[in-house]
């Protein structure tokens, strides 16, 4: 392996065999003279990658996918059924934080025990202690017992023994979900410095964000394989290509609803400019339109009718309505229907985003029938840049 | 067995032995107020019955010489063996959270549970010379040797943890199976009674038995030189190659089942 390897993963094969009904008890075995019967999982199939000595390459893919086995196999925790994983250096894995945490030890008790867990001598850790304690920041906990601390004391301390261990390859499943805001930066920068000192760091996450601000490079396993292995960027936008895939823009009966029920919302669609029913959004329809169909149950004067736009994580993104548009509306009579289009402009990048569909009393105040969640979008566009929005915009440089 | 040596001198695998060590003695006694006493008054407990039963009711050990101070470092390292091959059975299971997320060395575990016990034995046998003096034993230099025996209970004990530690991951019947067992054990090693005791054809039987053999050796070192032991009965080495090479027959066979079986502990747990 050269120098400037870190880590090759060569035609790794990873097979689960599980019994039709496990056989736990010796009773079993002898009772049951015929073979027991097995179902293969394949979990991996494949695999093959390397990773460069002092870079942040992350590892995505979907639940079950098969990501999560891969890091075990690399961390030492499975063994491949074939294949292999050649480490060139030491390596911690970041399975999880605070393996063999203690409720009933101290907090000083359990930073011994759980550093020796991730392999750090006894003397070592008297010399880091400081350093742990104050990353933490807890010292005046240290000598209470760990279930009197905060769920959020406890992950940072685990956190701060963690990155005292002085590997060369760190393997960081995704702990960074748990803890405040300001502790995942802090969590960040670390790793940045990790990074800097020429460290290897392997990351496995959902996270798109995240791959395409810190790695260098991504890999995308999807059905135990490989599908896309290259810079972050273009993996993330495959990830967010396949989580699309299966899906098409579509309403939710099942939303939650709420009002008095005097108008009911009772259909919503995406129409392109030509006005064709279409399930997606892709590169060429540069303008949409967004129609919904609502009934009156009794006599309306000049109602408001709005929406709501949110992204697939639920920030909105915009809120609209007639009467913030002076738009005026009319009238209406017990049993009439009326049809109201937006026309809008897809500056979407690629993803869901749902639309939330309202009406309203005059007042504003009195809400007739709110759909939440109504209708999911679906667009899927070759060119497409991190963030739910792409403003048309030039970058000009002078000199 | 090179590379277990290796790995055992690695700091950072003893600094985890010691860890789990530490932890698990701390453990055992939070929250009693007598603490670490109990790992005392547990066997001197058990003494005081039997002590009472076999000189008072049922008269075996009333013409035994020292009987309280044979009967006591029987009991003492019984009571290690029961609980080194227990926890050593457990260990394994009782830390499979943390095999399944983190690569440690799978014999740490189960070593780190017979050096708990070990910690148990040594203040236990503080006891044990505190009641020899009791009972004016004279102590003889033999007690140097005493060690090497200690060694021996201490491998088979390891050994037999070791074994049923990987065999109890696959088979859950091992915690029944061993229950039953150390019973059987418990009669069939002259912790009670002594070896001239029960029938010559009984007691050849009985010094097949490699606690038969170190639990003997240890009372003639440190006791009496006149105590019955398994030469004795075989009337040859016999009595020592057989008990001998069981217990280096049982180490063989557990570190190779052991090694076999370790990597697969994640998965199957």
């Amino acid at each position: 392996m050269s120098e400037k390897v870190a880590l090759t993963v060569e035609h790794l094969h990873k097979e689960f065999r599980l019994p039709h009904e496990r056989q736990n008890s010796l009773k079993d075995k002898v009772l049951h003279f015929q073979k027991p019967t097995y179902e293969k999982l394949q979990a991996l199939k494949d695999i093959n990658f390397e990773v460069k000595k002092g870079e942040f390459f992350g590892i995505v893919g979907r639940n079950g996918s098969g990501k999560s086995t891969l890091l075990k196999i690399l961390g030492g925790i499975y063994q491949p059924t074939k294949g292999s994983v050649k480490v060139n250096g030491t390596l911690t894995p970041f399975i999880e934080l605070g393996i063999g945490f203690n409720p009933e030890l101290s907090g000083r008790e359990n930073v011994f025990l759980n550093g020796a867990i991730l392999g750090l001598t006894r003397r070592e850790v008297i010399k880091l202690y400081d350093e742990i304690v104050d990353f933490a920041g807890i010292e005046k906990f240290m000598d209470q017992k760990l279930k009197n601390y905060s769920s959020g004391m406890q992950v940072r301390l685990a956190f701060s023994i963690a990155i005292q261990a002085h590997n060369d390859i760190l393997l960081i499943d995704e702990v960074l979900a748990v803890g405040d805001a300001a502790f995942q930066k802090k969590c960040f920068d670390v790793f940045k410095s990790v990074k800097k000192e020429g460290k290897t760091v392997i990351f496995v996450t959902h996270d798109m964000s995240a791959v395409e601000e810190y790695c260098d490079r991504a890999m995308l396993i999807e059905n135990s394989e490989v599908i896309s292995i290259g810079k972050s960027y273009q993996v993330a936008r495959e990830y967010r290509r396949l989580l699309n895939q299966d899906e098409q823009t579509s309403t939710s009966q099942k939303s939650t609803r709420f009002g008095t029920g005097d108008a009911h919302i009772i259909s919503a669609t995406i129409l392109n400019k030509k006005g064709v029913l279409i399930k997606r959004l892709g590169d060429d329809d540069d303008k949409f339109l967004f129609r919904i169909q609502v009934v009156f149950n009794k006599a309306i004067k000049k109602p408001i009718f709005g929406i709501t736009l949110r992204d697939a994580a639920g920030q909105p993104l915009m809120l609209s309505n007639t009467k913030s548009l002076n738009k005026q509306t009319n009238d209406y009579e017990k049993d009439q229907q009326v049809t109201i289009t937006w026309e809008l402009e897809n500056i979407f990048n690629t993803g869901r985003y749902s639309i939330s569909p309202a009406v309203a009393a005059e007042d504003a105040i009195t809400m007739f029938d709110w759909r939440e969640d109504f209708l999911w979008l679906i667009v899927d566009k070759d060119f497409s840049l991190s963030g739910p929005i792409y403003f048309k915009h030039k970058i000009n440089i002078d000199i | 067995m090179i590379d277990a040596l290796i790995s055992f001198f690695k700091p950072s695998n003893r600094s985890l032995i010691r860890e789990l060590v530490v932890s698990d003695f701390k453990l055992r006694y939070k929250n009693s107020i007598l603490g670490y006493f109990w790992s005392l008054l547990k066997p001197l407990l058990l003494f005081g019955v039997l002590y009472f039963v076999f000189t008072k009711v049922v008269r075996i050990g009333g013409d035994v010489p020292y009987y309280p101070a044979y009967l006591l470092l029987g009991l003492v390292m019984w009571t290690f063996f029961v609980e080194a091959t227990t926890s050593g059975m457990n260990s394994v299971m009782a830390r499979g959270d943390m095999i399944r997320k983190v690569s440690v060395p799978k014999y740490v575990i189960v070593l780190s549970t017979t050096i708990s016990a070990l910690v148990n034995f040594s203040l236990n046998m503080v006891v044990v010379f505190i009641f020899m003096m009791l009972n004016d034993v004279t102590l003889r230099p033999t007690i140097l040797i005493a060690p090497i025996l200690i060694i021996e209970l201490i491998i088979f004990s390891l050994s037999i943890g070791a074994l049923l530690a990987a065999l109890f991951v696959k088979y859950r019947d091992f915690s029944h199976i061993w229950e039953v067992a150390l019973q059987i054990l418990f009669y069939a090693t002259p912790i009670i009674y002594t070896l001239n005791f029960p029938p010559l054809n009984i007691a050849k039987l009985i010094s097949i038995n490699p606690l038969t053999q170190i639990f003997q050796d240890m009372r003639v070192l440190l006791i009496d030189p006149q105590v019955l032991t398994n030469r004795d009965v075989f009337q040859s080495q016999v009595g020592h190659i057989i008990p001998i090479s069981i217990v280096f027959l049982l180490a063989v066979i557990a570190i190779w089942y052991f090694k076999r079986s370790s990597p697969n502990f994640a998965e199957e747990l």
